[in-house]
């Protein structure tokens, strides 16, 4: 293992995770709920599906709303880093088809299961959280390594 | 009061990410990539988070209502399946081919990136393929 110090960015990377916190604790504390991604992405879909109100939602979508804004609200102060892929649009499909498919199956990403499950030592989240990270090593190795 | 909490958690939450660098696909994979050269920094993010989250859901542990009225909902769901298991391992498979997570993804969508759009289209899909197809337990 090499580590690569030249893109490794400690202190933003750990002042962008206590930020997250930050903003998990607004919204269970504002709100009474956690701050899981997927599920607050899911509940207003199901809504639209099953053709009944969003107004129970409103809040879940205020939530994805400021998701959308935050890049403008950076924007206001300084430039947005830098981002870019290395995979092509069918990549991108079946990419955002397995994640859309894996975290409904398992109720929860990197948000509901990663910080607020972790968070609470809950052992459910932490065998969700084995799986993901240990599929995502995986993947990357046989992308970059071994096809 | 309840949806100013909704709005602006998101916000923050959407800044963190961009400055935790997980809004970079790129820089995701890298993590990812344990025989290459490795880039440590989402370990951090993770670590950032759960510093604080622990401390913030052992308060919350003590409270019956939040501060919108509504009650506090912190989950207690203990079950340990096989969806539980695969659903991951799936997630865990798109993660690394894309370096999209949700969150990330709608942040990057947000700031008019083109591919982010073309991931959480898939990504919705993939949802309602699942709601619709694949029972929920």
């Amino acid at each position: 293992m090499t580590i690569d110090w030249i893109h490794f960015t400690p202190w933003a990377s750990l002042a962008g995770g206590l930020v997250i916190g930050l903003a998990t604790a607004l919204y269970l504390f504002g709100n009474g709920r956690i701050a899981g991604i997927a599920g607050i992405l899911a509940s207003p879909l199901r809504a639209v599906l099953a053709g009944t109100s969003l107004r129970p939602d409103a809040n879940r979508l205020l939530f994805l709303l400021g998701l959308l804004l935050a890049p403008w609200a950076w924007r206001l102060v300084a430039p947005l880093p830098a981002a870019s892929v290395d995979v092509g649009t069918a990549g991108l499909v079946v990419a955002g088809l397995l994640v859309g498919v894996g975290v409904r199956m398992g109720n929860g990403c990197t948000s509901g299961h990663g910080v607020c499950g972790l968070s609470r030592f809950s052992l459910r989240s932490l065998v969700n959280v084995m799986a993901f990270m240990g599929a995502g090593f995986a993947t990357v190795f046989v992308l970059r390594h071994l096809l | 009061m309840g949806h100013a909490f909704g709005f602006l958690s998101g916000l923050v939450f959407g800044i963190g990410l961009i400055l935790a660098g997980m809004t970079d696909p790129m820089k995701v994979k890298a993590f990812l990539d344990l025989a290459g050269a490795w880039d440590p920094s989402l370990a951090l993010v993770m670590g950032g988070a759960i510093a604080l989250g622990v401390v913030v859901f052992a308060r919350a542990r003590r409270r019956r209502l939040s501060w919108s009225g509504a009650p506090m909902e912190i989950p207690g769901n203990t079950t340990i399946d096989e969806r539980l298991l695969v659903g991951g391992l799936l997630f865990g498979a798109g993660w690394g081919i894309g370096g999209f997570c949700p969150g990330p993804a709608l942040v990057a969508l947000g700031s008019g990136m083109g591919a982010a759009g073309i991931f959480v289209l898939a990504m919705l899909v993939g949802m309602l393929v699942h709601d619709k197809l694949l029972v929920r337990p």
